[in-house]
């Protein structure tokens, strides 16, 4: 297990670069904005939110910025990032909870089945490689360019405006509570397959591209001539040779699209007004939310190196490699 | 095997486009040639098309007005000229993506190159920057950037965009400098006592030129879309004309609900329509450039990877990752 061991080192330096960013970033930049918002703030907030505003933007203090750091760092530790100002007094950890498990719900199911799809379209179009499959190459081309939240803008139109079929905002119907009730289930679907169908258009032509080129190749690989020529099934050379392998470099590919999914994730809630944290992020940036802004931006990065630490340790176990190695 | 560092360092021995040798390979393929007619068709209406159209921000008496022969595109609310928008805000999608893209190339070349050549610990550390970078999801990282840098423009949002944009090509550069660096041709010189700048300049960047120009291709389109979608959450300025702040003001101003098609639709076509054109463009070149294809390009494979090109840009410029660990 060191390949998952090194992999999960990785994790952590990475967490440590972002969180070091988070850190920087506001006192970096320049025209002093955090003052701005704090001289805004500091009479309608209470003095514990404020020492908390301070210690996280080094606002009002005399401490050097090492010391700085390893306070902000201290507070971090104990889980906590500070008050939001848009919903204050919430803290800014209540905010991200509530709207965390929208965003992790939709996106979780989201890419696993834009995966499979595009996967399973990918090893179609390089089995039937020369026919017309091939012309639709230059479609999902155009379909990758295209920016998720327009084309969600263009489906909610469609599905949603002028066919009636779907609602046009929220995470659910505002006139139920929510519960493990029926009602309330089929609301939660109801509402999030919009968004959902968005964001699979858009991202399963990376992984259709991506899977089609590793199966042509190893389509040309001598062990796949080999089970041809043996008279194996089509099916079970293309699926239990040739996919079976070319599956892996795909799989390697999703570590970096992931990022790439969240980012268009986060502008599809947008537009569909979803609960998640793509919405309470656009909502921080609008009302000059400063902790909660840098406080999605950690719990994003984290949720993406936690999905992709899941990614390495399904790749550890379907490729034999990684266990030797250990 | 490491899941983020499935390199692509496989370089087969000999196969180097030979400098300039490229570009007339290149402008014989069928899918540069489209994609760039495509490219220079939006470059034209990006320079010279806002002399010919009314002013964008002026407004008018017909509100939600659909396209007629005045309005070729219909009008926004407030009966502003949505074609007028149209060709003015596409010279900000251009600057933005090319420029943060010249920027994103210089950062990779630097970080791809120091680390190549210096080696040992300092690879490690570099290496492992680039790879965090490359993992942290970008947009967020923009929009806190650009969250504090309040009503930024063009120049600043380029910059920030580059800032996230780079990793993925340093990475690409760095394999393909680790083995050129063991290239005869190479040794030849170190041997015949040139300096490690020079070889740099001269021996070094030359060989890498075709691939970072596919390189460069493939990251206009992300800044074109990361640029969109800032616009869109109407970070950085919304009063500068861009495909994105068109989608922001009909986004605010319930252009959905009215049925305003012809407001939000144009700006999304243009958008994809222009990462079409440049995607074509690294297909193209990135057959010619990437070592990996060139390699395949024997015997029977040879006719059959000429269909594959080997990115998806789909998901991401990154997605041509996808090399065998």
């Amino acid at each position: 297990m060191r390949f998952l061991a090194r992999r999960l080192g990785f994790y952590i330096v990475t967490a440590w670069i972002a969180v070091t960013l988070n850190f920087f970033i506001p006192r970096l930049m320049p025209g002093n904005p955090v003052e701005l918002v704090f001289s805004r703030i500091r009479h309608s907030i209470s003095p514990a939110a404020l020492h908390a505003f301070t210690i996280a933007f080094g606002i009002d203090t005399r401490e050097s910025l090492i010391g700085q750091y390893f306070g902000y760092l201290d507070q971090l530790f104990h889980g906590n990032l500070g008050i939001s100002i848009t919903y204050f007094p919430a803290t800014v950890s209540s905010v991200i909870r509530a709207s965390l498990l929208w965003t992790v719900g939709l996106l979780g199911v989201v890419t696993v089945l834009s995966f499979s799809i595009g996967t399973l379209l990918g090893v179609v179009a390089a089995n039937r490689r020369g026919t017309w499959v091939d012309s639709l190459l230059p479609v999902s081309t155009f379909l990758s360019a295209v920016p998720y939240f327009w084309l969600g803008l263009v489906v909610l139109t469609v599905f949603g405006v002028d066919l009636h079929w779907f609602p046009l905002s929220m995470g659910y119907s505002s006139s139920l509570t929510p519960g493990f009730t029926w009602s309330f289930i089929a609301s939660v679907l109801d509402h999030a397959i919009l968004p959902a169908v968005t964001i699979i258009v858009s991202s399963v032509a990376g992984w259709l591209l991506g899977m089609r080129n590793v199966m042509m190749a190893t389509l040309g690989e001598d062990y796949v001539l080999l089970a041809e020529a043996k008279g194996l099934s089509r099916m079970r050379v293309t699926f239990t040779y040739a996919a079976r392998n070319a599956i892996l470099p795909n799989m390697a590919g999703f570590a970096l699209s992931l990022g790439f999914i969240v980012s268009g994730a986060l502008l599809t809630e947008v537009v569909f007004s979803y609960p998640g944290i793509g919405y309470v992020l656009f909502e921080a940036v609008s009302n000059e939310d400063y902790p909660l802004m840098q406080g999605i931006f950690l719990i994003i990065v984290i949720m993406v190196l936690l999905a992709n630490l899941g990614a390495d340790a399904m790749y550890a176990a379907l490729d034999p490699r990684t266990r030797e190695a250990g | 095997m490491s899941t983020v560092a499935a390199t692509v360092s496989r370089v087969p021995q000999g196969t180097q486009a030979r400098p300039r040798g490229w570009l007339r390979s290149a402008a014989r393929s069928r899918k540069v040639q489209v994609g760039f007619g495509i490219v220079l068709f939006f470059v034209l209406l990006g320079v010279i098309g806002p002399h010919f159209v009314a002013n964008p921000s002026a407004t008018g008496p017909d509100a939600f007005a659909p396209p007629s022969a005045t309005h070729l595109l219909g009008t926004t609310d407030t009966g502003q000229d949505v074609f007028a928008q149209l060709v003015d805000g596409t010279s900000a999608s251009l600057i933005v993506g090319f420029g943060a893209s010249a920027v994103a190339m210089v950062i990779a070349v630097t970080f791809g190159l120091l680390s190549a050549f210096l080696g040992g610990v300092w690879d490690d550390i570099l290496s492992t920057f680039t790879n965090a970078i490359l993992v942290i999801p970008a947009l967020p990282l923009v929009i806190v950037l650009a969250g504090y840098l309040r009503g930024a423009g063009t120049v600043v949002v380029s910059i920030v965009i580059a800032v996230t944009a780079w990793p993925w090509t340093a990475r690409i550069l760095r394999a393909q400098t680790l083995s050129l660096r063991r290239r005869d041709y190479v040794q030849a010189a170190r041997v015949a006592g040139e300096s490690t700048m020079r070889m740099i300049w001269f021996e070094i960047v030359p060989n890498e030129i075709p691939l970072i120009a596919a390189q460069f291709l493939i990251t206009v389109v992300y800044a074109i879309l990361i640029q969109a979608g800032l616009a869109f959450l109407g970070v950085g300025s919304v009063t500068t004309w861009s495909w994105g702040t068109m989608l922001y003001w009909a986004q605010n101003a319930e252009a959905l609900t009215s049925g305003a098609w012809w407001w939000f639709v144009p700006p999304g076509l243009c958008l994809a329509l222009l990462g079409t054109g440049l995607a074509l463009m690294n297909f193209g070149v990135d057959e010619i450039a990437n070592p990996r294809l060139s390699a395949s390009r024997r015997g029977s494979l040879r006719r059959r990877l000429r269909l594959a090109p080997l990115v998806g840009i789909g998901g991401s410029p990154v997605r041509r990752s996808s090399d065998a660990p």
